[in-house]
C-alpha cells in the first residue's frame, strides 16, 4: 500500500453507491443462481429490476454532491449522472424485454441478469471515468459482459459465431486503446484526463507531435470501434445479426452510448488543446460513417441487421455532434443518445415479440399484414421508424435537428448538408418496413404468436410514450443534457 | 384558445377518437368521421367574417412559447393568404369522406382516421406563422398521405407512395438546413418577426446566402408544387392515389408548396426572388406547355388530370414571380380555383371508375346518353378547367395572364398557349368518354348520380360559378395580403423593376 494512500470519504463512497450496490447484488445473483429451482429463476428479473430502480434512486441523491472520488480516478458531475441514468434505464428497458425472450427460449437464468448488471456497472465507470486506466477498466468490464451475452445460448450457431466476432475484434480494439493510454503517459506523464489537458496546454512543454499523433490515433481507433464508427464499424452488422435480440437491443444503446460519453470527455477535456486536429479526422469518419450506414441499410432483408446498419448510421449522426466540440454539440449528442435509445429499444422489442421462438421470424418480409393481423404493434413499430427516420412530433426528429443545428453553429454547413442528405435516404429503408406492414396482405404460413409477457408490453409502451412525448417537449431532457454539457470541463 | 387553434385541434381530436372506434363497425366510423369534418368546415366559417374585417393584419394570432432552447413558439395565425386555403381544405375534406363511402370497403377506420390527420397537417401549415412549426406541420402532412396512397391506392400503390415521401422528404432535408441557418443568423424562427427584422436593417444577408436560402426553401415547395422538371413523383401519386387520396393531393397538398413560396420564399428572400425570376418562370411556362402536351396523349383519365395539375401549377408560379399585384392576386385565386375544379374532376373521374372499374379513356364512350346527369356534372367542371368565362379558371388565368403581359408580352403569349392546349385536352377527353359509341360494358353498369353523388358534387359546381361570378367576394382580402408582400419584394427590386413599377 503506497504511503500517500487515503481511504476514501463516505462522501466519496456515497457518489459511487449504485455501482457498489449492482455489484454487490450481481454477485450474489451469480452465488444464488445455483442454488433456486429452474422454475423459479423468474425472480432474478424482478431482483435486477429493483436494483436498477434503486441505482437511479441513488444516482439522483448523488446528484446534489457532485464532486470526485477515489483520488480522483472518478468524478460524479452533471455528465456522468445524465449518463448513469440513461444506462441504468437501458438495463430496466432491456430487463422488461428480455422476460419474453428468456421465457420463449426456455434459458431463463440468474447469469444473463447477472451479466447485464456487470456490463451497466462497466458503463458506469466509463462515462464517469476520470482518467484513463480506470476508462479502460471501466469499458472491460462493459465490453466482456457484453461479449459473453452475446454468445449466450450456448447451442446456437449464430449465437457462437456474433460472440466470437465481438470478442475477437473487440479485444483487438481495446488493446489499440490500452497501447494509446501507454503512449499517452510515456508523452505526458499522467493518465488523468485534466493533468494532461494541463500538460498539453503548458507552453514550456513541447510534446512530439508525431508521437502525439500517433498516441490519439491509437485511442481513435479503440473508441471509434466501441461506437462503431467508421472505418471500424465491420464488427457491429454481423454481431447484431447474430446476438439474441435483447442483447443486441442493449448493445446497440448502453455500450454504444457509454462509449460516445468516454470519447466526448476525452475530446472536451484531455484532447480539447488538439481540437483542430481532431476535427478532419472527426469530420471524415462521421460522413463515412453515415454514408456506409445508410446505403448498406437500403439492401439488408434481415431486420435485426437493417437496424445494426441503421445504428452505424445513427453513430455517424453523433459522431458530428463530436465534431462540432461545442457545448451544444454535447447537448445535442447527450439528448440524441437518450433519443435513440427509447426508439431504438422499442424497435427491437417489437422485433423480439414478434421473430418468435429460436427467432425464426426476423426477414422484414415477416412483417407482412402486421398492421391487419396486430394493428397495436405495427403502430407501435411505426412510431419508432418514424421517430429514427426523423420524422417530426418523435424524439429522432429533436435529435437530429439539434445535432445539425449545433454543426451549423460550429459552421459546419456541408457536413449539416449531407447530414441531412444521408437522412432522407434512411427514410427509404425505414419505409420499406412500413411498406411491408400496412400495404402487403398478411403472410399464411405465419407460426402463431404466443402472448407477450407483462414485461415486454411495458416496455413497449413506454418507450413508445416517451419517443412521442419527446417529439413535442423535448426541453425536459435537453435542458437537463445542456446544464450537465457545461459542467463537463 | 380563440377559434383558430379550435379548429386545429377538432381534426386531431377526430383522429385520435376515431382510433378508439370498434374496428367492426364500418357505418358509426363514416358517420363519425363525416360530422367531424362538418364541424370542422363550420367553425372554419366562422373565421372569414374577421379576416375580411381586417385583411392587412393577422387575425386570430395566437404566440406561445413552445420549447424555450432554440426558441420556437406556437405561432399561428390568418390572413387574407391563408384564410381562404384553410376554408378551402375544410370544404373538401367532408366532400372527400362522401365521395369514399362506398368506395372504401378494407379496412375503414384507418382510411378515415388518416383523412383527419391529413386535415390537421395542412390546416397546421396554412397557419403556422413560425418556420419550425410550419416545418413540422409540412412533414406531419406527409405521413397521412403516405398511406392513403400506399394501402388504398390502384396497383402501382407501393411505389407512388414511396417515390412521393422521398421526394418530398429530400427536398424537406434541406429546408430545414436553411431555416436553422437563418435562425442561427437572426435568433429567431419567427417569420413575421424575420420579415420586420430585414425590413429594419437588423438582419442582413449576403447575396451568395441569399441565393443558397431562397434556393434551398424553393426546391422544398417546387417539388411540393410540383414545378417542371420535379414533377415526376405526381402522375405516379396521382393515378394510384384512391379517389379521395387524389383530391386532397391535387386540391390542397399541392398549394403547400405555392403557398410557401408566397408565405416565405418572396418576403423572406426578395433579392434572390427578384435575381431567380426569370429562370423560374421559364420553368413555369415550360410546365404549362409541357403538361398540356403530356395530358393530351395520356390513355389514363387520372394520369390526364394529373398532367393538367402540372399545367395550371404553373400559371400560379407564373403568377406568384411576375411581382405584379394582378398577377400574384391572380396566381393566390387560382390555387382555390385549381382547388375546386381539379378536386372535381378527380372525384367525377372516381365516380365513372366505380361503375366501370377502369381509368382508361378507351373504355368508356358514350357515357352521355346512360348517365346524363353525370356527364352534365363533368362538361362543366371540364369547361371550369379550361377557363371558360363566368366560371372560376377564367377569373385567375386572365389575372395571372395580365400579370405577365404587364411584366413581358411574350410570357403572356407562350403561358396563352397552355390555356388553348388545356381546351384541346379536356374536351378531346369528353368527347371521347361521353360521346359516341356506347359501349356494352358500359350500357349495364352505368346508373346515373346517387343521392350522396348530388351532394358531393352540387356544392363543387356551386363554387365554381359562384368564383366565376363573384370573385369580387373573395379577391379583396388576397389583395390586402399580397400587396403587403409585394412590397416587400418591391422595396428590393433591382433597378429595372423599381422602373416598371415607378411607370404604372
Amino acid at each position: 500500500m503506497p504511503a500517500s494512500f487515503v481511504p476514501p470519504s463516505p462522501q466519496e463512497l456515497f457518489r459511487f453507491a449504485p455501482e457498489m450496490l449492482m455489484t454487490v447484488i450481481a454477485t450474489l445473483i451469480m452465488v444464488m443462481e445455483p442454488l433456486s429451482a429452474p422454475e423459479g429463476k423468474r425472480k432474478f428479473a424482478v431482483i435486477t429490476f429493483l436494483t436498477l430502480v434503486a441505482g437511479i434512486v441513488l444516482t439522483l441523491m448523488g446528484a446534489s454532491d457532485p464532486g470526485t472520488a477515489f483520488s480522483k480516478m472518478l468524478v460524479l458531475d452533471g455528465f456522468a449522472e445524465f449518463f448513469r441514468i440513461l444506462v441504468m434505464v437501458v438495463g430496466l428497458l432491456i430487463v422488461l424485454i428480455s422476460t419474453n425472450y428468456l421465457k420463449l427460449e426456455q434459458h431463463e437464468s440468474g447469469e444473463y441478469y447477472a451479466l447485464i448488471l456487470f456490463s451497466i456497472i462497466g458503463q458506469c465507470l466509463m462515462v464517469s471515468a476520470n482518467e484513463l486506466i480506470m476508462l479502460f477498466i471501466g469499458l472491460e468490464c462493459s465490453s466482456i459482459a457484453s461479449y459473453v451475452l452475446a454468445g449466450y445460448l450456448r447451442d446456437d450457431k449464430r449465437n457462437n459465431e456474433s460472440a466470437l466476432k465481438y470478442f475477437l475484434l473487440g479485444s483487438f480494439a481495446t488493446a489499440f486503446l490500452l497501447y494509446g493510454v501507454a503512449w499517452i503517459y510515456g508523452l505526458t506523464g499522467t493518465t488523468n484526463l485534466s493533468a494532461i489537458r494541463a500538460t498539453l496546454l503548458d507552453p514550456t512543454n513541447h510534446p512530439n507531435l508525431v508521437m502525439l499523433g500517433a498516441a490519439t490515433a491509437l485511442l481513435f481507433v479503440g473508441l471509434a470501434f466501441k461506437v462503431s464508427a467508421a472505418p471500424f464499424q465491420m464488427w457491429a452488422p454481423d454481431v447484431y445479426q447474430g446476438a439474441p435480440a435483447p442483447v443486441t437491443a442493449f448493445m446497440s444503446v448502453g455500450p454504444k452510448a457509454a462509449a460516445f460519453a468516454m470519447f466526448l470527455r476525452i475530446l472536451m477535456t484531455a484532447f480539447e488543446p488538439l481540437k483542430d486536429r481532431w476535427e478532419p479526422i472527426l469530420w471524415t469518419s462521421a460522413l463515412v460513417t453515415m454514408l456506409i450506414g445508410n446505403f448498406a441499410a437500403l439492401r439488408q432483408a434481415n431486420i435485426k441487421r437493417l437496424l445494426a446498419y441503421s445504428s452505424i448510421a445513427h453513430a455517424g449522426y453523433v459522431m458530428v455532434a463530436l465534431t462540432t466540440h461545442s457545448e451544444i454539440g454535447t447537448a445535442a449528442a447527450m439528448f440524441y443518445l437518450a433519443s435513440y435509445a427509447f426508439m431504438n429499444i422499442g424497435a427491437f422489442a417489437v422485433v423480439t415479440y414478434l421473430a418468435r421462438r429460436g427467432e425464426k421470424h426476423v426477414a422484414t418480409q415477416d412483417l407482412a399484414g402486421l398492421s391487419q393481423t396486430q394493428p397495436l404493434v405495427a403502430a407501435m413499430l411505426t412510431i419508432f421508424l418514424l421517430s429514427l427516420t426523423g420524422i417530426p412530433l418523435t424524439a429522432g426528429f429533436f435529435g437530429k435537428f439539434y445535432i445539425f443545428k449545433a454543426a451549423l453553429d460550429a459552421n459546419l454547413v456541408w457536413l449539416a448538408v449531407l447530414g441531412m442528405l444521408n437522412s432522407a435516404v434512411a427514410a427509404y429503408y425505414y419505409l420499406r418496413i412500413i411498406v411491408v406492414m400496412y400495404m402487403e396482405p398478411p403472410a399464411e404460413s405465419a407460426e402463431e404468436l404466443l402472448a407477450p409477457t407483462a414485461g415486454i408490453r411495458v416496455a413497449i409502451f413506454c418507450t413508445a410514450i416517451v419517443t412521442l412525448f419527446l417529439g413535442i417537449f423535448p426541453s425536459i431532457i435537453l435542458d437537463f443534457a445542456g446544464k450537465s454539457a457545461a459542467l463537463i470541463r | 384558445m380563440n377559434l383558430l387553434n379550435i379548429l386545429l385541434i377538432v381534426p386531431a381530436a377526430g383522429f385520435l377518437l376515431t382510433l378508439l372506434l370498434p374496428k367492426d363497425n364500418p357505418g358509426l366510423v363514416r358517420n363519425f368521421t363525416l360530422f367531424v369534418s362538418l364541424i370542422a368546415f363550420l367553425l372554419s366559417l366562422g373565421l372569414i367574417g374577421p379576416v375580411l374585417a381586417s385583411p392587412h393584419q393577422l387575425s386570430f394570432e395566437t404566440n406561445t412559447q413552445w420549447i424555450e432552447y432554440p426558441s420556437i413558439r406556437y405561432h399561428v395565425g390568418l390572413d387574407g393568404l391563408s384564410l381562404w386555403l384553410v376554408i378551402l381544405s375544410t370544404f373538401l375534406t367532408p366532400l372527400v369522406i362522401l365521395v369514399s363511402w362506398k368506395y372504401i370497403q378494407k379496412r375503414v377506420k384507418e382510411y378515415y382516421a388518416f383523412l383527419l390527420f391529413l386535415l390537421f397537417g395542412v390546416l397546421g401549415v396554412f397557419v403556422s406563422l413560425d418556420l419550425f412549426l410550419f416545418f413540422v406541420f409540412w412533414e406531419v402532412s406527409l405521413v397521412p398521405m403516405y398511406f392513403l396512397v400506399g394501402i388504398w391506392g390502384h396497383d402501382k400503390r407501393i411505389y407512388a407512395a414511396v417515390k412521393f415521401f422521398l421526394y418530398t422528404m429530400a427536398g424537406s432535408a434541406m429546408m430545414l438546413i436553411a431555416m436553422v441557418y437563418l435562425y442561427n443568423k437572426s435568433g429567431t424562427f419567427d417569420i413575421p418577426l424575420l420579415m420586420d427584422m430585414m425590413a429594419k436593417g437588423r438582419l442582413v444577408l449576403t447575396g451568395t446566402e441569399g441565393f443558397w436560402l431562397f434556393m434551398a426553401f424553393f426546391v422544398a415547395f417546387a417539388i411540393k408544387v410540383p414545378l417542371f422538371p420535379l414533377h415526376t413523383w405526381l402522375p405516379d401519386a396521382h393515378g394510384e392515389a384512391p379517389t379521395a387520396g387524389s383530391v386532397m393531393l391535387a386540391s390542397v397538398l399541392l398549394k403547400l408548396g405555392t403557398y410557401g413560396i408566397v408565405r416565405i420564399c418572396l418576403p423572406l428572400f426578395p433579392e434572390a426572388s427578384h435575381q431567380n425570376a426569370q429562370w423560374i418562370i421559364g420553368l413555369a411556362i415550360g410546365g404549362i406547355i409541357y403538361g398540356a402536351l403530356v395530358a393530351m396523349v395520356q390513355p389514363n383519365m387520372k394520369r390526364l388530370v394529373a398532367y393538367s395539375s402540372v399545367s395550371h401549377l404553373g400559371f400560379v408560379i407564373l403568377g406568384v414571380f411576375t411581382f405584379t399585384q394582378v398577377g400574384l392576386d391572380g396566381a393566390v385565386y387560382q390555387m382555390l380555383n385549381h382547388g375546386i375544379s381539379t378536386g372535381a374532376l378527380f372525384i367525377l373521374v372516381g365516380m365513372l371508375y366505380e361503375r366501370r372499374h377502369s381509368l382508361e379513356i378507351a373504355d368508356y364512350g358514350g357515357v352521355g346518353t346512360v348517365a346524363p346527369w353525370l356527364s352534365t356534372m363533368f362538361v362543366i367542371t371540364t369547361l371550369a378547367s379550361v377557363g371558360l368565362p363566368l366560371l372560376n379558371n377564367f377569373v385567375g388565368e386572365f389575372l395571372v395572364l395580365q400579370g405577365a403581359a404587364e411584366r413581358n408580352f411574350l410570357y403572356a403569349v407562350f403561358a396563352a398557349v397552355g390555356v388553348i392546349l388545356s381546351a384541346v385536352y379536356m374536351l378531346w377527353m369528353v368527347q371521347r368518354t361521353f360521346y359516341g359509341e356506347t359501349p356494352d360494358e358500359v350500357k349495364h353498369h352505368f346508373s346515373d348520380l346517387s343521392v350522396r353523388e348530388w351532394g358531393v358534387i352540387l356544392p363543387l359546381i356551386a363554387m365554381m360559378i359562384w368564383m366565376g361570378i363573384g370573385s369580387g367576394s373573395f379577391i379583396p382580402a388576397i389583395s390586402a395580403s399580397d400587396s403587403k408582400i409585394l412590397s416587400v419584394v418591391q422595396s428590393k427590386a433591382p433597378v429595372a423593376g423599381k422602373e416598371l413599377a415607378n411607370a404604372r
